[in-house]
């Protein structure tokens, strides 16, 4: 059977084993049905199709409310304005053209971190308005819910990606690597939010509204921001929080993405193993944290709608 | 196979962790009829009917929807089935057009199917004017309206309708089921709850009450009726000053009687019409004036009452009631 088949109009339903004898169904009912139903033909659409349209209409909700791209706009920006003019010459770092310039991969970092926020305030929001009951009770796959979520998430966080960068060559950041390992850098970066999908699917599923989800996202994910070497250099750190602070995967992410984009020379000797092979261990982190919270998020938000 | 009933369940029974929420369920209902799942808040009923649409799983116990398993082909029981959940579910943020796009696009139709019949469910629901604007602007019966609308966009065969009315003003109400009304005549099977025993009066042509997630009662509207008690006969004086007379004449037939003095009314248990018959004899010729003689059938209130022991309302008017004392306390 293709994945394409479509019912005969007039028949009540379809489903592999009734294509046969449903012709003759819908003729037998005779007299119980007098205003025998004209449906229109149903074809089986794929898991992309699906996908796709629950992006669309995550997309048209961002076109009604653009108000929600403030996290990734002007919210960044403000962190940068705020670091770069107000702690900048506090910082002492050994970027070619100074704090600002190193700055930018570490929000670029945090924005790309928050896109768990997105997906988790999304599904949250979906849940509670009972807009996922009405999907699942339709004929699609269950994970195009979550597919289109995330699709519309990364979308979400990548526009705030596109404008830090044009913040960035605003207040004197440059790409100062080859073309390659600049766009390896926003490789990792879209990598990175595929990793966070799973953060805010678990979170999402796991909260009862969206205040929660804001509660809970505020006083994990600042913390965990701020505990790496998004804003500050970590070789001046005390033993224990430069410790915490390398192993960080997030700092990982933001050495990698400064490394290529030619922003800091590589990390010292003395920095923890992460740091000295910030690529690689970007892509171990995005693996680990998927191999682990994936099949949890999953179950968490089965459980969830499932009840 | 196609059987004669559109919905079927049998023995569904539905447990979180300790607590029962479903202890047993079993009803069909025949093809393009309408059954109506009556019941008190918590009583189970969003419950049954999230496990006959596939969002919840059976503890035990079947359900079949147009004739496919819920829980052997969920897939099947989805492409044949509407549902209008509690809280009307359209998305505020899109057009009531782009809902309809949403849903049918989901539901496989193709945009020049979706666009058809999307105008005429728009037509019919009285959302023409309505149809670009965003939903957040809608009032709540235009987005129960929708609601049904989009439910509606596949023509699905079934429909359930879990309290379709709550929350609507009378108007939009009595409005609501004269579409659900042209619905079943077009040949939909309809299964609605509700907490409005007026509703299920209205609407259904079957009933079956449930309280505590199990069945208590079962039937069309008038053998519940009939079921839960005699008749009433009432009669009603003219003049004040005749009623101490006109229940001396009552009693005299036989009858206990019950008085109400400023409403001048005279209720007592009745047989049926040969009652009437004879009451009505006993006045002819007694000089009392009446203003209404006649035989009053139990509401499904009154049925309600008598099969539970509480009113169906009960459960939340005592509730809102309470949390009233409290904050006047507190």
């Amino acid at each position: 059977m293709t994945t394409t088949s479509p019912t005969s109009p007039g028949s009540a339903s379809h489903g592999p084993e009734s294509d046969g004898p449903a012709s003759h169904g819908s003729a037998s009912r005779g007299p119980a049905s007098p205003g025998a139903l004209e449906r229109p033909e149903i074809r089986r659409t794929s898991l992309w199709h699906q996908s796709v349209t629950i992006f669309r209409r995550n997309l048209i909700h961002i076109k009604r409310m653009p108000e929600m791209l403030l996290d990734v706009t002007i919210q960044p920006v403000m962190f940068v304005l705020l670091f770069a003019y107000v702690f900048g010459g506090a910082i002492a770092v050994s970027a070619p053209s100074g704090y600002r310039e190193w700055l930018l991969g570490g929000i670029m970092g945090q924005t790309i971190a928050f896109s768990s926020f997105i997906v988790a305030l999304g599904l949250t929001a979906d849940i509670d308005k009972g807009i996922v009951d009405r999907f699942r009770s339709l004929p699609i796959n269950p994970a195009a819910i979550l597919v289109g979520r995330s699709m519309s998430s990364l979308t979400h966080s990548f526009i705030g990606i596109i404008v830090m960068s044009l913040t960035g060559l605003v207040v004197g950041w440059r790409i100062r690597g080859s073309f390659l390992d600049a766009v390896a850098a926003y490789g990792l970066l879209l990598l990175w939010g595929f990793a966070m999908i799973w953060v805010g699917i678990l979170v999402g599923s796991a909260m009862r509204s969206v205040e929660a989800v804001n509660g809970v996202m505020f006083t994990t994910m600042f913390p965990l921001t701020f505990l790496s070497n998004a804003f500050a250099p970590t070789e001046s750190m005390g033993t224990v929080l430069r410790a915490i602070t390398e192993w960080n995967p997030l700092s990982s992410l933001v050495q990698a993405v400064r490394e290529l984009w030619g922003n800091t020379p590589p990390a010292p000797a003395d920095a923890h193993l992460p740091l000295q092979h910030p690529v690689l261990f970007t892509v171990l982190w995005t693996v680990v944290i998927t191999a682990v919270l994936a099949p949890l998020a999953l179950k968490v938000f089965r459980n969830r709608t499932m009840q | 196979m196609h059987e004669e009933y559109a919905i079927e369940a049998d023995g569904l029974v539905k447990q979180f962790g300790e607590t029962t929420a479903v202890d047993g369920v079993t009803f069909a209902v025949p093809r393009g009829s309408v059954l109506g799942l009556l019941g008190p808040n918590g009583a189970g009923k969003t419950t049954t009917v999230r496990m006959m649409t596939t969002l919840t799983k059976p503890t035990r116990g079947t359900a079949r929807v147009a004739g496919y398993d819920v829980v052997a082909d969920p897939a099947a029981v989805r492409r044949s089935m509407g549902l209008t959940g509690q809280s009307a579910t359209v998305d505020e943020l899109l057009t009531g057009k782009e809902n309809l796009w949403l849903i049918g696009s989901l539901y496989g139709l193709d945009r020049s199917t979706i666009r058809r019949i999307g105008d005429e469910l728009l037509e019919r629901f009285s959302l023409t004017d309505a149809a670009g604007r965003v939903v957040k602007t809608y009032s709540g019966g235009m987005r129960r309206r929708l609601d049904l609308a989009v439910s509606l966009v596949a023509t699905p065969p079934v429909l359930f309708l879990d309290e379709p009315t709550t929350g609507l003003d009378p108007r939009s109400r009595v409005e609501l089921w004269d579409v659900l009304r042209d619905l079943v005549r077009d040949g939909t099977t309809l299964l609605l709850t509700t907490q409005y025993l007026e509703e299920a009066d209205q609407l259904a042509d079957d009933i079956v009450v449930i309280d505590r997630g199990r069945v208590i009662a079962q039937g069309t509207p008038l053998q519940l009726k009939d079921a839960s008690g005699k008749a009433s006969l009432v009669v009603t004086v003219s003049r004040a000053e005749d009623l101490p007379a006109a229940v001396e004449r009552v009693r005299s037939a036989g009858l206990d009687v019950h008085v109400e003095e400023p409403a001048r009314r005279i209720t007592a248990p009745a047989e049926g019409l040969s009652d009437i018959t004879r009451i009505a004899a006993i006045f002819a010729d007694s000089g009392i004036d009446l203003d209404d003689l006649g035989l009053q059938r139990p509401s499904l209130d009154d049925v309600f009452l008598h099969l539970t022991g509480h009113r169906a309302e009960d459960t939340s008017a005592s509730r809102s009631g309470a949390t009233e004392a409290e904050e006047v306390s507190a």
